[in-house]
C-alpha cells in the first residue's frame, strides 16, 4: 500500500469519523479507499456494548433534571463506536436541528432526540424531517405545542423552512403561515399536565414524566393551503414532501454537507451573501440528492468518493469542533473500553473548549470554523490533547514505544522519531516548517536509545514530549 | 482637577446558583418578611442594620464594615422583564445583556473590545475559574481563563524547567511559522502566540506580589488573591471575573448561605484591604451579582428559584448607599410568587461602562438604560 493511499484514507477517516489509528488505517488500506467508504457507510454492525449496558454506567441518562449523564453516554459512544460515521452524522444533524437545554429544561427528551437522529441519520431525508417535527424536544424548542388551529404559532413553520431545509429567501411570509397551519395539532400529548407540574415545582419541574408526541386531529387545521405554489389540504407530511422536492432544499443541505464534511464554509447567516467555496461541488451533491430520491446514505457515498472530497485542496480545511477533538484524542489513546467516571470530566473539558452538546449557542447551532478558536479555548484544546496523548501508560503510547523500539538497537534519529510519531497519531501531514521545528525539538531534547529492543523511562518521556508538541500544533487543531 | 492616570479595573464576582436576596439584604422592619419566611429567616436581633427597615445578613459582617465606610452601593430589586428561572438561561441573559433573543457576545467582551479594539493586550480580561464565562466572550477579544495562577499556561503537566522551556520555545516557533500559511493557519498561529504571551505575562505576577493580607483557604478567597496578584503586577488587565457558589439553596439554606456569604464577604474585604495597602483602592470596582433571587415563601429548609435580586458595587470611590427600590412583600405586588424587579441589571452595566471604564454604555449594556449614581459622572477637566 503506497503511503499516499494511506494518507488519503486518513483524510477520509478524519471526516467520516474522528480520525483513525495507524493500525486502523492499515486495515482500511487492505480494502482500499472505496472499500473503506463502503465499510464506513455500513452502520448496522452491532457494537459490543449495548444501550442497556451503557445505561448501567449512566443510570441517570434518562433523568429529567440535568443533561450531563446523557452527554457522557454519547461521548462514550463516539469514542468507542465501530461505526464512527453514524456518530458524525448524528453530530451533523444535531448541529442543524440544534435543540438546547436552556429552553427545553428537560434532559430525557434531549437524549431521546439524539437517539432519533441516530436512527434516521442516514436514511430518507423525508423521514428525518417528519420525525424531527414529531420530536417532543423540538416541539417545545420551537413552540409547536402552541401552534393551534385557531391561532397559529409560526416558530416551527418558519425554522423548518429557514434553518432546516431551504434557507432564507426561498419562500414567502405566506408560505411560512401555510406551513405553520399544516403543522397545527402536531403537539405534546401531556402538555397541560407538564405545565401544571412545572409551575408548582421549580426544583424538580417535570417529576419523572416525559413529554410524548401526539397528533391532535381536533386542533389540526385541515383546510386548503397554498404552499410554494401548490394547493391542497396539506398536513405536515405533505409539506415535508413538497419541501424535499425543492432545489433550494437540495442546495441548502448540500452546502451543509460540504461545510461539515468537506471544507469550512462561512457561518450559515452569511450564505445568502457569499457564494460557496466550490459551487461545482454543490451542484454535484444536489444532483446526487435528486438521483437517489433524497437518500442521505447515497449522497454521503457520492461525496466521499468524489474528486472534490479527495482533493488535497480540502485536506485540513476544517477546524475540529471540541466534540471531534476530544473524541479523536481519546480514540488515539485506545484507553477507553467501557464507560468511565472520567467521561464526566472529559465532557466538562469539551465545555471549557466552547461546545456543550444539546446546548447550542442559538437555534442556528454552532458556527464552526475559526469561531472554535480563541485564546482560552486554544489553551484548553492543546492542554487536553497533550495531557491525554502524553500519558505513558495508555495502550496507544505503549504501541508507539514498541514501534520505535522496532527500529533496532542503538540511537534513533530525530527525523525518524518525528515520522513515526506523526504516523502513529493518525498519519498527520504537517507543513514542512512545522516538521523541521519538530525535528529540531527532538534533537535538542536528546537522543533516544533502544537497548535490547526496549526504551528506558527517560527515552519514553522524551517521546511523550514529542507527542505533546505534535498534539499542540496548529495542524492538530484541524481535520 | 487632576486626571486619573492609573487604569481603572473592574472585578466581577458572580454568586452562581441564585443568591437568596431576601436573606442577604433583609427587610427586618417588615413583618411580612417573617410571615413568609417561617423557617429560612434571620431574626431581627441578628440582622446588621443599615437603616430602620433593612439590614445585612450577619454573614456579611465584613461587607457591613465597608458599608460603614461608605464604600458599598447596594442595588435592590435588580432583574429584567419576564424573568427566567432557569440557571443556564438567566446566567446567559446577564452575561450577554440580551433578554429576549439569544445574544452572541458578552457585555465584558464588548467593553474590552472598546478598550482595546485591536486586541493588543492578550490579558486585558482574565477569568479565574474553569472555562470562559460568556460575559467575556467577544470575537477578536483575547481573554485568558486561569484555574491556577501558579501553574497557568501551556503544558502545565510538563515537569522540569528545561523540558518546559524547550517545549514552549518549539511551540512558539511552530506557531510563529504558521503565520506564513493560509488564513486559518494565520489565525490559529496568532491565537497561539497570544495565549503564550498572556501566559508568560500572567506567570510573572505571583513573584512580584507581596502583601500583609492573609487570604483564607477557600476558593473565593484564593481567587481574590490571584486577582490581587495580577492587578498589583500592573500588566494591563482591566477586567477580572470569578465566581463562587453554589448559592442554589433549595435545602439546608441557613448553613450553606451563611458559609458562602462569610467566605465571599471576607474575601472581598481582604481584597479591598489589600488594594488599600497597594494604594489602589480608588482604582478598583467590584460588582457582585447573581442570576436570580429566590422565592419569597420558603420551602421549610430552603428556597426555590425566584426572581428579583440584589447586587453590590464596592470600591474606594463608590457613592455608598441604597439604590433601587426594595421590592414590596405584599402578595398583590408579587410576580408569580417572587419579588418584583424594579430596575434593570443593564442600568448597572451602563453606569459602569460610562462612568468607570469610560466606554460607550449603549454598546456594553446592549441598549439605553438609565444610569445609577453609585459612581459620580465623569467630570471633564
Amino acid at each position: 500500500m503506497p503511503e499516499s493511499q494511506i494518507e488519503l484514507i486518513a483524510h477520509l477517516a478524519r471526516r467520516a469519523g474522528f480520525g483513525a489509528t495507524r493500525e486502523e488505517l492499515e486495515e482500511y488500506g487492505k480494502i482500499g479507499y472505496e472499500g473503506t467508504v463502503d465499510k464506513l457507510l455500513e452502520t448496522s454492525s452491532p457494537q459490543w456494548m449495548s444501550e442497556y449496558l451503557i445505561r448501567r454506567y449512566h443510570p441517570d441518562e434518562s433523568s429529567m433534571l440535568a443533561g450531563l449523564s446523557g452527554l457522557e453516554a454519547w461521548l462514550y459512544r463516539m469514542i468507542t463506536t465501530d461505526a464512527p460515521l453514524l456518530e458524525k452524522m448524528t453530530l451533523f444533524w444535531h448541529g442543524i436541528f440544534a435543540t438546547g437545554y436552556p429552553k427545553v429544561l428537560n434532559a430525557k427528551p434531549l437524549s431521546d432526540q439524539i437517539r432519533m437522529f441516530k436512527k434516521y441519520a442516514m436514511g430518507d431525508f423525508r423521514d428525518l424531517l417528519v420525525e424531527m417535527a414529531r420530536d417532543p424536544a423540538m416541539i417545545i424548542w420551537l413552540d409547536n405545542q402552541q401552534n393551534h388551529k385557531d391561532s397559529i404559532n409560526e416558530n416551527f413553520g418558519r425554522e423548518l423552512l429557514e434553518l432546516f431545509s431551504m434557507g432564507v429567501g426561498n419562500y414567502t411570509e405566506d408560505d411560512v403561515k401555510e406551513c405553520a397551519r399544516a403543522f397545527t395539532g402536531w403537539t405534546i400529548g401531556n402538555c397541560e399536565y407538564m405545565e401544571l407540574r412545572s409551575a408548582r415545582d421549580s426544583d424538580w419541574p417535570y417529576g419523572r414524566i416525559s413529554w410524548h408526541y401526539e397528533f391532535d386531529a381536533q386542533d389540526h387545521d385541515d383546510g386548503e393551503k397554498e404552499f410554494l405554489g401548490r394547493k391542497g389540504n396539506f398536513n405536515g407530511e405533505d409539506i415535508v414532501e413538497i419541501i424535499c422536492e425543492q432545489e433550494a432544499t437540495a442546495r441548502f443541505i448540500a452546502r451543509h454537507i460540504y461545510h461539515f464534511f468537506v471544507a469550512d464554509e462561512p457561518p450559515v447567516p452569511q450564505w445568502p451573501y457569499q457564494p460557496p467555496r466550490d459551487p461545482e461541488a454543490i451542484n454535484q451533491i444536489v444532483q446526487a440528492y435528486f438521483d437517489s430520491n433524497y437518500d442521505i446514505k447515497s449522497v454521503m457515498k457520492f461525496v466521499f468518493n468524489s474528486d472534490f472530497f479527495k482533493s488535497e485542496d480540502c485536506w485540513y480545511e476544517k477546524v475540529k469542533s471540541p466534540a471531534e477533538l476530544v473524541t479523536g484524542v481519546m480514540r488515539l489513546t485506545e484507553s477507553v473500553d467501557r464507560p468511565q467516571y472520567e467521561h464526566s470530566s472529559r465532557q466538562l473539558r469539551m465545555q471549557y473548549m466552547g461546545q456543550t452538546l444539546s446546548n447550542p449557542p442559538s437555534v442556528e447551532g454552532w458556527d464552526g470554523g475559526t469561531t472554535w478558536i480563541d485564546t482560552g479555548a486554544l489553551v484548553e484544546r492543546m492542554n487536553f490533547a497533550s495531557e491525554e496523548l502524553g500519558k505513558l501508560e495508555t495502550p496507544g503510547s505503549k504501541e508507539l514505544f514498541s514501534k520505535i523500539a522496532f527500529e533496532g538497537n542503538g540511537e534513533v534519529e530525530a527525523d525518524r522519531i518525528i515520522d513515526i510519531c506523526l504516523k502513529h497519531l493518525g498519519t498527520i501531514n504537517v507543513k514542512d516548517d512545522t516538521r523541521s521545528k519538530l525535528v529540531d525539538y527532538a534533537s535538542e531534547n536528546g537522543v533516544i536509545r533502544v537497548i535490547d529492543q526496549e526504551i528506558d523511562d527517560v527515552g519514553k518521556e522524551k517521546i511523550a514530549g514529542v507527542v505533546k508538541l505534535i498534539a499542540s500544533t496548529p495542524e492538530f487543531q484541524r481535520a | 482637577m487632576v486626571t486619573e492616570t492609573k487604569p481603572r479595573s473592574l472585578v466581577i464576582v458572580q454568586l452562581s446558583g441564585g443568591n437568596d436576596a431576601l436573606n442577604t439584604v433583609i427587610p427586618y422592619g417588615d413583618g411580612l418578611y417573617y410571615d413568609w419566611r417561617k423557617e429560612v429567616r434571620i431574626e431581627q436581633d441578628r440582622v446588621l442594620k443599615i437603616n430602620n427597615q433593612l439590614g445585612l445578613n450577619p454573614a456579611l459582617k465584613s461587607i457591613k464594615n465597608l458599608w460603614d465606610h461608605e464604600k458599598v452601593a447596594v442595588i435592590n430589586g435588580v432583574g429584567y422583564p419576564e424573568p427566567n428561572r432557569s440557571h443556564f438561561r438567566s446566567i446567559d441573559i446577564w452575561n450577554t445583556g440580551e433578554s429576549v433573543g439569544i445574544g452572541d457576545s458578552g457585555w465584558l467582551g464588548r467593553a474590552l473590545r472598546e478598550i482595546d479594539p485591536n486586541g493588543e493586550n492578550p490579558i486585558a480580561g482574565v477569568n479565574f475559574g474553569k472555562g470562559l464565562p460568556r460575559a467575556l466572550s467577544c470575537r477578536g477579544v483575547p481573554v485568558a481563563s486561569v484555574s491556577d495562577l501558579e501553574n497557568y499556561g501551556l503544558f502545565p503537566d510538563i515537569q522540569g524547567e528545561r523540558s518546559r522551556d524547550l517545549t514552549l520555545s518549539a511551540f512558539s516557533q511552530i506557531y510563529g511559522s504558521a503565520m506564513a500559511h493560509d488564513n486559518v493557519a494565520q489565525f490559529i498561529g496568532q491565537t497561539g502566540i497570544d495565549a503564550l504571551k498572556g501566559a508568560d505575562i500572567l506567570r510573572t505576577a505571583p513573584a512580584q506580589y507581596s502583601s500583609a493580607i492573609e487570604y483564607a483557604n477557600n476558593p473565593i478567597a484564593q481567587s481574590m488573591k490571584s486577582i490581587a496578584q495580577v492587578l498589583t503586577a500592573d500588566i494591563g488587565t482591566r477586567v477580572f471575573y470569578t465566581q463562587h457558589g453554589s448559592f442554589d439553596t433549595h435545602a439546608a439554606e441557613l448553613e450553606t448561605h451563611t458559609r458562602l456569604w462569610t467566605e465571599t464577604s471576607d474575601a472581598i474585604a481582604d481584597f479591598m484591604e489589600d488594594m488599600k495597602e497597594h494604594n489602589l483602592e480608588d482604582d478598583v470596582l467590584v460588582l457582585v451579582w447573581s442570576e436570580f433571587g429566590r422565592r419569597i415563601k420558603d420551602n421549610s429548609a430552603g428556597t426555590d428559584h425566584g426572581s428579583g435580586g440584589t447586587a453590590f458595587v464596592i470600591g474606594g470611590t463608590v457613592n455608598g448607599g441604597l439604590y433601587g427600590e426594595y421590592p414590596s412583600l405584599k402578595e398583590s405586588d408579587h410576580l408569580e410568587g417572587d419579588l418584583h424587579f424594579n430596575n434593570d441589571f443593564r442600568s448597572i452595566y451602563s453606569t459602569i461602562a460610562e462612568r468607570w471604564l469610560e466606554v460607550d454604555p449603549a454598546i456594553v449594556s446592549n441598549g439605553n438604560y438609565e444610569q445609577h449614581e453609585f459612581i459620580s459622572p465623569l467630570t471633564s477637566n
